[in-house]
Parts: C-alpha cells; sequence; structure tokens
C-alpha cells in the first residue's frame, strides 16, 4: 500500500487548489496554523512578525514528520527505496519551486541555506570571476545588510566600487537617480524587490530593463516579496532571483537561488565537496553542472520538501487572494495607527506590501516590544538588519508590524489598543 | 494591561528616562568609551574625570536608547560621582548580580556603600526579562571600558 508513496500524495495536494474565487476564509486559514490558537502571558497571540519568519501551516509541519517518520534517506546516493523516495521528494520540490516562478528549467533552481547564502553565492561565484577593480555593482538605499556586505567585503577584495540608490522621504526607490548611477562600468544591479524595513515595492522590471541595457546583471532579493507578489523570473528577466523559505511559510534552513541555467553553469563552484563533482582523481575534478556544482554535501532534505508543501499552501489560497487580503489589512492598519497621537508611520511608498514601520514619540522601539509583549503581541523593534535606513530617517531604531496571510482587523485593533495604554503609561 | 510591568518601569525609571541627569558631553574627561548594543541600536557614550586614577570627580554620558538603558546611565552617574574605582566596581559586581542572580540577597554584599545599592536596586526588575539585562548593565559596561582605557565595548 505504500507503492503510492509518501512523494505522490505530496505532488497531489498541488492539484487539490481551492477556488481561486472563493471568499477568502480566514477563519479556516488560521485553524491551519497551530501556533496562532497559542496564548502568551494569558493572551491570544498575535504574530505579527512574519517579516522576520512566518509560521508554519499544520501541511508543512505534517510533511516534514511525515518523511522522517516514513522515507527519510540521503538524496542522490543509495539504490535503496528510502533513498529513491527521499530524492524523488527534494526533486518534486525543485520542480515546485521552479513551476512557482516560472523558471525555464529545474537546473536553475539552486537549493541553499537562505537568501543569505544564495547572494553569498552569487557573490563568490560570479562577481568574484567576472568582477575586476573599477567595475560597479549598485545596490540600494533599503538593501538588507545581507545585501550590502557581500559587496563591500567584494569592493575591499578586488577593488570594485559599490553605488546606492537613493530613497526619498518616502521610502520609494529614485528611479531617475537610479539612471543616473548607471553606465557601462555598471557589472551588477543587486536590489530589494521588497524593502524589508518599509515595505517599498521597487520597480524591479523596470530596473532590470534598465540595468541590461548597459550590459548589466541583475540580482533581485525576493525575500519580502515571493510571499506577497507573483513572482515570473521569465517575464522580469532577471539574472538571479533569491529567497528564503521560512518567510513563505516554510521551514528555516532552505532557501533558493534562481539563476539563468547558462549563467549557472558559467560560474565557479561556491562550496567543494560532494554531490557537486563530475569526477574527482587526486590529479583534476571535475564539476557537475548546475544545481548540484553549488550544492555540496548532504542538503536540507526535509526543508527542501517542507518547502515544497508551502509553496503548494500559497498556491493553494492563491497568492493574488493572499495579496489582497494583506492588503486591506495594510490600508486599515495605516489608517488606525495614524490615529494615535504622535505615532510616525516611517516609509510611506506609493506600493507598498503589508510592512509598517512605526515609532511611539517619546518611547523607544526596545521599550514599545516589550510592552507589546506581554500583551501577547509579536512584533520586530530594532534597525531590522537595514542600518542605512534608520540613518537615512534619522531614527536609531523602529517598531515593525509585518502582515501575513493569516492576520486580521481585529490583530490590527488589538494592536492598536495597546499602544494607546502604552502611550497612556508613560505619559 | 501592564500591571507586571510597573516592577520594571518605575516612576523614579520613567523619570531619568525621560530627563536624564548629567547627560552631556564632558570635554575635560580624563578617560571616555562608547558602548553599544547592536541588538536593539542603544549607544551611549561616559564621560569621567579620574583623579589620580581612583577618585571619580565627575561622569556624564550621551547617547540614545531605551528607558531602561539610558535611566540606568542616569542613575549611574549621579551614584558614582564621587566615588572611588574600587567602589564602583564593588557597585558594578553587585548591581550585576542584582540583575542576574534570582537568589540575590542584600546582607551577602560586602564592602559596598548600601545606600547605592538600595538606589540601583529600583533596576532589578529587569532580572524577569533576561534580554532587558544589557540594557540595564549597558552604561556600567561602558563605564569600566572607559576606565580600562577600552575605547569601545559591545554588549553582543
Amino acid at each position: 500500500m505504500n507503492k503510492v508513496s509518501n512523494v505522490t500524495k505530496f505532488s497531489t495536494e498541488k492539484v487539490q487548489n481551492r477556488n481561486s474565487t472563493e471568499i477568502y476564509d480566514i477563519e479556516k486559514i488560521r485553524l491551519d496554523f497551530p501556533i496562532l490558537s497559542k496564548e502568551v502571558y494569558g493572551k491570544p497571540l498575535i504574530y505579527l512578525d512574519s517579516g522576520a519568519s512566518a509560521q508554519k501551516p499544520q501541511q508543512v509541519i505534517n510533511a516534514m514528520s511525515e518523511i522522517f517518520e516514513s522515507f527519510y534517506s540521503n538524496v542522490h546516493r543509495g539504490v535503496h527505496w528510502t533513498s529513491q523516495q527521499s530524492t524523488e521528494a527534494f526533486e518534486l520540490s525543485r520542480e515546485t519551486v521552479a513551476e512557482f516562478i516560472n523558471a525555464t528549467s529545474n537546473n536553475e533552481v539552486i537549493f541553499t541555506r537562505g537568501a543569505t547564502e544564495s547572494i553569498n553565492l552569487v557573490a563568490h561565484s560570479w562577481a568574484r570571476k567576472y568582477l575586476k577593480s573599477g567595475d560597479e555593482v549598485i545596490i540600494s538605499h533599503m538593501e538588507h545588510h545581507a545585501n550590502i556586505v557581500p559587496w563591500q567585503i567584494l569592493r575591499q577584495e578586488i577593488g570594485i566600487d559599490l553605488k546606492v540608490v537613493p530613497i526619498d522621504d518616502d521610502g520609494n526607490f529614485l528611479f531617475d537617480e537610479f539612471e543616473k548611477i548607471l553606465s557601462p562600468k555598471t557589472k551588477l544591479v543587486s536590489v530589494t524587490h521588497v524593502s524589508n524595513s518599509l515595505g517599498s515595492i521597487v520597480p524591479v522590471k523596470e530596473v532590470i530593463e534598465k540595468a541590461h541595457s548597459v550590459g548589466a546583471l541583475v540580482l533581485i532579493d525576493g525575500c519580502q516579496a515571493i510571499q506577497h507578489i507573483k513572482v515570473d523570473v521569465q517575464e522580469l528577466n532577471a539574472d538571479f532571483y533569491v529567497f528564503s523559505g521560512h518567510k513563505l511559510y516554510g521551514p528555516t534552513g532552505i532557501g533558493v537561488l534562481w539563476g539563468r541555467e547558462d549563467l549557472l553553469n558559467s560560474m565557479a563552484p561556491y562550496q567543494t565537496g560532494g554531490e557537486m563533482i563530475a569526477s574527482v582523481t587526486f590529479e583534476k575534478t571535475t564539476f557537475k553542472n548546475a544545481p548540484y556544482r553549488f550544492e555540496a554535501g548532504t542538503p536540507a532534505i526535509a526543508e527542501a520538501v517542507g518547502l515544497g508543501v508551502a509553496i503548494n499552501y500559497v498556491q493553494a489560497i492563491g497568492l493574488e487572494n493572499i495579496a489582497a487580503h494583506e492588503d486591506v489589512l495594510l490600508k486599515y492598519a495605516t489608517k488606525k495607527l495614524l490615529e494615535i497621537d504622535e505615532l510616525i508611520i516611517i516609509g510611506r511608498a506609493l506600493n507598498k506590501t503589508s510592512i509598517i514601520s512605526f515609532n511611539l514619540e517619546g518611547i523607544h522601539s526596545h521599550d514599545l516590544g516589550t510592552f507589546l509583549d506581554r500583551a501577547g503581541i509579536a512584533l520586530r523593534v530594532g534597525h531590522h538588519c537595514a542600518q542605512p535606513v534608520m540613518d537615512r530617517f534619522k531614527v536609531s531604531a523602529t517598531a515593525r508590524a509585518s502582515f501575513g496571510l493569516y492576520n486580521t482587523k481585529n490583530e490590527v485593533d488589538s494592536l492598536v489598543i495597546a499602544l494607546e495604554e502604552i502611550r497612556k503609561f508613560f505619559n | 494591561m501592564f500591571d507586571e510591568l510597573r516592577e520594571m518601569y518605575q516612576e523614579v525609571i520613567l523619570d531619568h528616562g525621560k530627563n536624564p541627569r548629567n547627560f552631556r558631553r564632558l570635554d575635560e574627561a580624563t578617560c571616555l568609551a562608547h558602548g553599544n548594543n547592536p541588538v536593539c541600536g542603544d549607544t551611549l557614550v561616559i564621560y569621567l574625570i579620574l583623579k589620580d586614577d581612583e577618585e571619580i570627580l565627575d561622569v556624564t554620558f550621551q547617547g540614545q536608547g531605551c528607558a531602561i538603558s539610558i535611566a540606568s546611565a542616569s542613575i549611574m552617574t549621579e551614584i558614582l560621582i564621587g566615588k572611588t574605582l574600587t567602589e564602583a566596581r564593588r557597585l558594578f559586581d553587585g548591581f550585576h548580580d542584582m540583575c542576574t542572580k534570582d537568589d540575590f540577597d542584600f546582607s551577602q554584599i560586602n564592602d559596598c556603600d548600601e545606600d547605592s545599592l538600595e538606589r540601583l536596586s529600583i533596576l532589578s526588575g529587569v532580572k524577569d526579562f533576561p534580554i532587558r539585562v544589557k540594557c540595564a548593565t549597558l552604561a556600567w559596561h561602558t563605564m569600566q571600558a572607559a576606565v580600562n582605557g577600552e575605547e569601545t565595548i559591545s554588549t553582543e
């Protein structure tokens, strides 16, 4: 009976899509996330920190347990049944990712530990091989540190120049300024799709088109976009697109580097070891093509499968439905928060995802975080690994509410009530 | 709604947080250090004037941070002016234990100015909020770095 394998079961979940036109059944969706029914300090958990990491639906939790309970083994290694099953599930997940972002081929999907590793991989395997002193890399002012530091290291090591596209006071990407910075010296434009601290959506399609006109390649950091916006890498015409699994309702420890296949196969290996080699003698080693060239060692097998299931979950609800739901929350929360005296929202870009950074005048966000925590509200306070953004807005830190597919207007109301109480406490 | 936080955020702390004492740059400082808590972005500069490398003639600070870290720095400056470095180190040890040890017992602290410890005890509420202990002790770590001749200290 087990021959109708678990793998088949995972793949069938993909076709059992909910009818995307049905009403967004938030209560039903919330039931999929066991943690959302927990209490903290005797109060219902209100989780507004999906931008840092999203909670996991039961489907993902079950799939990952099931691997270990039923068919776990190393992949690509064994002739035995468990290894075949694991390999099939692992590769099926790669296919799920490829279809999700409309990659040309499964070979373009490289599993990494997360977006940070994906960017570092490109810095190491592409940039280190092809960039030379005086070449320019362009980033934006609202990059996560993970898309700043790898390029600074290259600046130190090989003397590239790093240029930064400014943002305006609302957190909009200044396209005109980008055009001015862009030149034949530009070899790579590496920008975020959505700012993790401000929620601003960068017009990446236009950025890519413009960058290509001077012959530069483009890497898009999709960490905060992949769970909100339908990404089609072919339509975008990107060169690299990276994201993490855990912000997409999947597990930690798994992420994706998508790259054009010819580009990937022209790149140097990242780490070396097992799985990534074609042949090894003591004299010479030849490497496999992508994706295996970049997947040295035993990968995060259950996590990769978990990511595939998370993608199926999101697709079953429908990304456009999720985006619509989150947009309602964003607009509602923005309006409600601005009704609070002395509350300032940092980041009022025209196009935003459901991230709201804010400060309450006279109350440090770290104090806010402690108080909100006691109200059962989980949100992030601090610099959000985007210190240049904090400097740009002359703040040392902000509180950031980030809404996911499971959040509700009632939760926004609870946040607003708690913030009013905190103001009273401090005044 | 926030009754359990009254212990950590007492009126005295809120007052020092809003109106920090000795909050200024000290141009004639004989030693200073920058302290930062990278987790939450708190940054402090502690300035001291020492006489004969032992007597603390003046202490001031500048910086930004949460109510706890600013209040702690403010209270520290008030307490340390006129103390010796030896006394300052003992107070820091006592304060650190107070903020981290469940079985902290005032009576076991010897050779320490009791009035000062008593004043510091209003910050000991952080004990129940482990992540906030660094906020309460940042100023003290920075003071210690300054007198040890270190220019910067990070609590991470």
